[in-house]
């Protein structure tokens, strides 16, 4: 056992008990049994329902709104277009308040994109402001066709993002070439949970039930949306069904709810259906990458170029940062990645679970995969051999790096060594199998975070953050990382968050919620032993009048300091002994994310590896087995971490096989806006054989316990890994996403 | 969803008397029948389906599976798909059946669907789907926007220049391989119509699919009895493994005899604008030795007339391997 010195230094907060157990999410029984109230799951006396009129146009004017059959129809409260919305504000950029559909709604006559929001009705049931929402007659004039189209050119000359060396003279003397160009179609995000807002307003403040990834972002929008004091608006999200990104930042409905919300003096609910889900609420952008990479005879890179494209959309600046992990994966002398965007007629895109690393690692784990074919290498040798010493992108240290564990590792326990190179050599029966391999990575980084914490003589403890759990287990980590500090059991921990009457807490995005707890977490509850070092100093009796410097809290225990903490008291005995309710303790942390001067480059890494079953007579590839070994720092909880991992990859192979929204070319429309014609991965398309490996590696430069973060890296690489075994079995070499049926019919025949 | 007035048919007459008010049979008219749901709710809250009047036939006593006198089956039309598929004598007897059922839509969807419905399932074209688009089938006369547009699971076989929506039923691909009867009472009586003469190819009315006339019940379906030495087999390919309506499917009943192929019965499902069956590709398995050459023949014959666009050609190719593995493995099996 520890002594208390040794514990008390910061390395001690890696191995705190508690933290690295493998416990069920404390929410699950609330989840299971219904009683998680989700957005829409708030329902109040007097309540109407919104239901927005979307554009069925892409590009047009609206000439006229008719609005008298449809107010006429029973149960319709009122209309509201352009002419009495009411006055919406824009954010100001210098406040940093984050939305991406920056345009209020309802803001003029122009649309922009298909399902724009013209019109919003307000009825007394759903049903009747649904009905009446079809019966509202919009004109459009000055029409145009959509730009829609799928393949992408640069509307302006690319920037260049990063550069180092010389990559064309080097690429012209390489003595191995590859240069292909991949492709990502738009994802729609597509959490259970669709999109919902309720909105009360007492005649001062706005009480805003929503499901958002970000409470805090989404007051400060609001606010400024809504011309009102950051203190007039509450936002509430208790649970999230899941968001993916689609949930980070507010859409506008919910200032539609709010408006009419105000305007009507009654509490308003307004569901995003899943058709309009398709077109409002963001999604990730299409991409269209060309790698070239040069090499020695050995393999060695000479030379790596990115130039990648992602598309725009005229409303909205996002960007689709495909080079975000290209300048550090390996080391080469010469490297240049260049950006371009084509803009097209559709809503806003966002980020999407692992923004720009998936995309842009596709392509990159694609053409690695394609220069060790073309140099006749083991893709796993390829890897370890473009070992970068440092970040080449920075010239800085990594604060942690084990991909080349994850790659050796990894290989071991797959049994890589028994792959037969050639093309569809390997067999199970009558199917071919192929194996596929990809490295993967993820920024490691920390957002500005506060918690409150309170050590109550009943033995509980009570943590309050303005974070959310997003469905990867927020609540139970937070419990987990405060239990270990305060030294109790995860039951006596109480979390309370998703409000924004809270301390401001982390957006639950980029991977990084639970690591930017750790330090507010240690502070508060610190600051909290503080005081109740003080209180037994004054009470005098139980250390026999020592004074406060004398005393320590260690693990929730008061003591002396030269004695161990098992001599003294718990915080409950002491807070009862002094007849004191509670001591509350106070966290704040600046983030690290967006610092300009870093001393480490902090990701995370992983490698994949896949068999896909190719049955040549059905043209059909089912990916069979995956192990995925994960480089994340210290694992809180190795349960809840399998599951984020695994998730990641299920729906990775939705990203390689089957998720693409077809947008129609002559109305902009998005023709498969449905969960039976948009596919996603099914139940039983999960590989029968699932491992995830962590090497749990703590990461202190990122914070004290080592953690980094879990949520999206488990997507990056994955489609890459599928793509390079469909490769392996089949020999075609998809570069366009998804690998379709017509892809592998197209080159492979029936024998 | 536009208001409408719901009715309890208190017997199958009562049904009838009410229905047969309305001018078509056809789906989209604006009395209709509602039994499992599971397609007409769906197309009601898209407006696709706007009936005035919705008659529930639920509690009619058409729930039962019952064998006839000749060894065949009389299924009732409210038996539901989960409920078919699971049947013992069914899965003994018509193992295709079985398969097509239990491959498709989901375990909540096939607990509520119904036997009629799922022979009067719609289709899946995203532009029948939406009333904002062309669709001669939804709006007569209004065009059609897939000829052009996003087809990729719609038909290569039986389309005309106004309409080339698939039928999405994996059931009807297996009744139409079956032989199966439909067994329809109306205002003039009650009549039986062969499967392969319920449907209707869209030509220039697209919006008329069955021959059902206003009125018109299926009140059940009809089985021949199996042949014993028959063996039969539903192959049904898709992008993913479930919950996903066919690119491709087959249904076949052959008979064996001696190592050669007495009879058989193919119908093809996900390609055709309703359950495909080709006489000349059963002509040359008829009284064939079953191996490759016969059946890359037979396929050819099958798939002869197809009319693939852009977005399907890869259908071509893929309804033949469709085809050749369910006659390899159905003739092996056997």
């Amino acid at each position: 056992m520890m002594g208390w010195a040794e514990m008390n230094e910061a390395s001690s907060y890696v191995d705190l008990p508690v933290v690295g157990k493998p416990l069920r999410r404390i929410d699950g029984p609330l989840k299971v049994s219904g009683s998680a109230r989700y957005a829409s799951d708030f329902s109040f006396p007097e309540m109407v329902y919104a239901v927005p009129v979307c554009a069925t146009v892409a590009r047009a004017h609206i000439a006229a709104i008719d609005t008298a059959a449809a107010e006429a129809m029973a149960g319709v409260r009122k209309i509201y277009t352009r002419q009495n919305i009411g006055k919406f504000y824009r954010v100001s950029k210098a406040s940093k308040a984050k939305i991406d559909e920056a345009r209020p709604p309802l803001d003029d006559d122009e649309v922009r994109y298909y399902g724009q929001y013209v019109a919003l009705v307000i009825a007394d049931t759903f049903e009747q402001a649904t009905a009446a929402a079809r019966a509202v007659q919009v004109r459009y004039t000055n029409v145009q066709a959509p730009l829609v189209s799928a393949r992408l050119d640069s509307d302006k000359p690319p920037e260049t993002e990063t550069e180092r060396g010389d990559p064309d003279a080097s690429y012209e003397k390489a003595a191995v070439k590859v240069d292909h160009t991949y492709s990502t179609p738009v994802e729609t995000h597509n959490p259970i949970e669709l999109h919902a807002s309720v909105a009360l307003w007492d005649g001062t403040r706005f009480t805003l039930y929503e499901t958002t990834q970000a409470v805090m972002n989404f007051r400060a929008v609001m606010a400024q949306m809504l011309g009102v004091p950051t203190d007039s608006v509450r936002v509430i999200t208790e649970y999230l069904g899941s968001g993916f990104g689609g949930k980070l930042w507010p859409w506008t409905q919910a200032l539609l709810a709010a408006a009419a919300a105000r305007d009507l003096k009654r509490p308003v609910k307004l569901v995003v259906d899943r058709q309009m889900m398709f077109h409002n609420v963001g999604h990730r952008p299409s991409t269209q990458q060309r790698i070239r990479l040069g090499a020695d005879a050995s393999g060695k890179l000479t030379s790596l170029r990115q130039d990648y494209l992602y598309q725009r959309a005229s409303l909205a600046e996002y960007k689709e940062d495909c080079g975000e992990a290209t300048g550090f994966m390996y080391s080469t002398p010469d490297l240049r990645v260049t950006s371009a965007y084509a803009e097209r007629s559709v809503g806003p895109a966002t980020s999407m679970r692992g923004p720009g690393a998936v995309p842009g690692l596709y392509a990159l784990e694609s053409a690695m995969d394609e220069l060790a074919v073309a140099l006749n290498m083991d893709p796993i040798a390829l890897r370890l051999h473009n070992e970068p010493q440092i970040d080449e992108k920075e010239n800085i240290p990594f604060s942690s790096r084990h991909l080349k564990e994850c790659l050796t590792r990894g290989a071991e326990v797959f049994g890589w060594s028994r792959r037969q190179a050639k093309v569809g050599s390997m067999r199970d029966g009558d199917a071919i199998l192929g194996w596929g391999v990809a490295a993967c990575s993820w920024i490691a980084e920390r957002f500005a975070a506060e918690v409150a914490v309170t050590l109550q003589a009943d033995g509980s403890v009570r943590v309050a953050s303005a974070t959310q759990d997003i469905g990867t287990g927020t609540y139970t980590v937070i419990a987990q990382m405060a239990a270990g500090l305060a030294g109790v059991d995860v039951e006596k921990v109480k979390v309370v968050i998703g409000d924004s009457s809270l301390p401001p807490g982390p957006w639950s995005g980029g991977s990084m919620a639970t690591g930017s707890m750790v330090p507010v977490l240690i502070q508060a509850i610190e600051q909290a032993g503080g005081q109740l070092v003080q209180i037994a100093a004054e009470e005098g009796k139980r250390f026999n009048g020592a004074k406060a410097d004398q005393l320590a809290f260690t693990r929730g225990r008061i003591h002396r300091r030269d004695q161990d903490p098992s001599s003294g008291v718990s915080f409950s005995e002491l807070l009862q002994e002094a007849k004191t309710g509670h001591v509350e303790g106070h966290g704040k942390a600046e983030g690290t994310f967006g610092q300009k001067k870093k001393t480490h480059s902090t990701h995370s890494f992983g490698a994949h590896f896949v068999e896909v079953k190719w049955q040549p007579e059905l043209a059909r590839l089912r990916v069979q087995r995956v192990l995925t070994v994960i480089d994340a720092g210290r694992i809180v909880n190795p349960l809840t971490g399998q599951n984020q991992i695994e998730g990641a990859v299920v729906m990775g192979i939705g990203m390689a096989m089957f998720e693409e929204t077809h947008y129609e070319p002559r109305t902009g429309m998005a023709v498969n806006s449905n969960l039976a014609d948009y596919i996603m991965t099914s139940h039983a398309d999960m590989p029968p054989d699932m491992q995830v490996i962590f090497l749990d590696y703590p990461d202190t430069k990122v914070n004290a316990m080592g953690v980094r973060g879990i949520g999206e890296i488990g997507l990056a690489g994955i489609a890459a890994a599928i793509a390079n075994a469909a490769y392996h079995a089949t020999g075609v070499r998809v570069r366009d996403l998804p690998i379709r049926i017509e892809d592998l019919l197209s080159e492979s025949r029936n024998g | 969803m536009q208001a409408f007035t719901y009715t309890r048919a208190k017997s199958i007459d009562h049904a009838i008397e009410t229905s047969a008010r309305a001018s078509t049979a056809q789906q989209g008219a604006e009395i209709r029948f509602v039994a499992g749901g599971t397609t007409l709710i769906d197309l009601m809250k898209l407006d696709v389906e706007r009936p005035v009047q919705v008659i529930d036939i639920n509690r009619l006593p058409l729930s039962t599976i019952e064998r006839d006198a000749d060894g065949g089956y009389r299924i009732g039309a409210l038996v539901r798909n989960a409920d078919l598929a699971n049947h013992p004598q069914i899965r003994q007897a018509y193992p295709v059946l079985s398969q097509a059922l239990l491959s498709g839509a989901s375990g909540q969807l096939r607990n509520m669907a119904t036997t009629s419905g799922n022979l009067l399932q719609r289709t899946r074209c995203v532009y029948f789907r939406d009333v904002h688009s062309a669709c001669n089938k939804r709006s007569p006369g209004s065009g059609c926007a897939a000829l052009e547009g996003y087809h990729r699971n719609l038909a290569i076989l039986g389309g005309s220049e106004h309409c080339i929506a698939t039928n999405p039923s994996d059931m009807n691909v297996a009744l139409m391989a079956l032989g199966a009867t439909v067994a329809i009472q109306g205002p003039k009586g009650k009549r039986d119509v062969p499967l392969a003469d319920f449907f209707l190819l869209p030509g220039d009315t697209p919006q008329r699919e069955t021959v059902m006339e206003p009125g018109d019940l299926i009140t059940h379906v009809r089985l021949a009895r199996a042949q014993p030495q028959a063996k039969s087999l539903y192959l049904k390919l898709r992008d993913r493994a479930s919950y996903e309506f066919a690119l491709a499917s087959v249904a076949i009943v052959v008979g064996l005899e001696g190592g050669r192929i007495r009879d058989a019965a193919i119908a093809m499902g996900g390609v055709g604008t309703r359950p495909w069956r080709s006489a000349a590709a059963e002509q040359v398995l008829r009284d064939s030795a079953p191996g490759p050459a016969v059946f890359q023949k037979a396929a050819q014959a099958f798939l002869a007339d197809a009319k693939p666009h852009p977005g399907n050609q890869f259908k071509l190719e893929l309804a033949r391997r469709c085809l050749l593995k369910a006659l390899g493995d159905v003739t092996t099996t056997a």
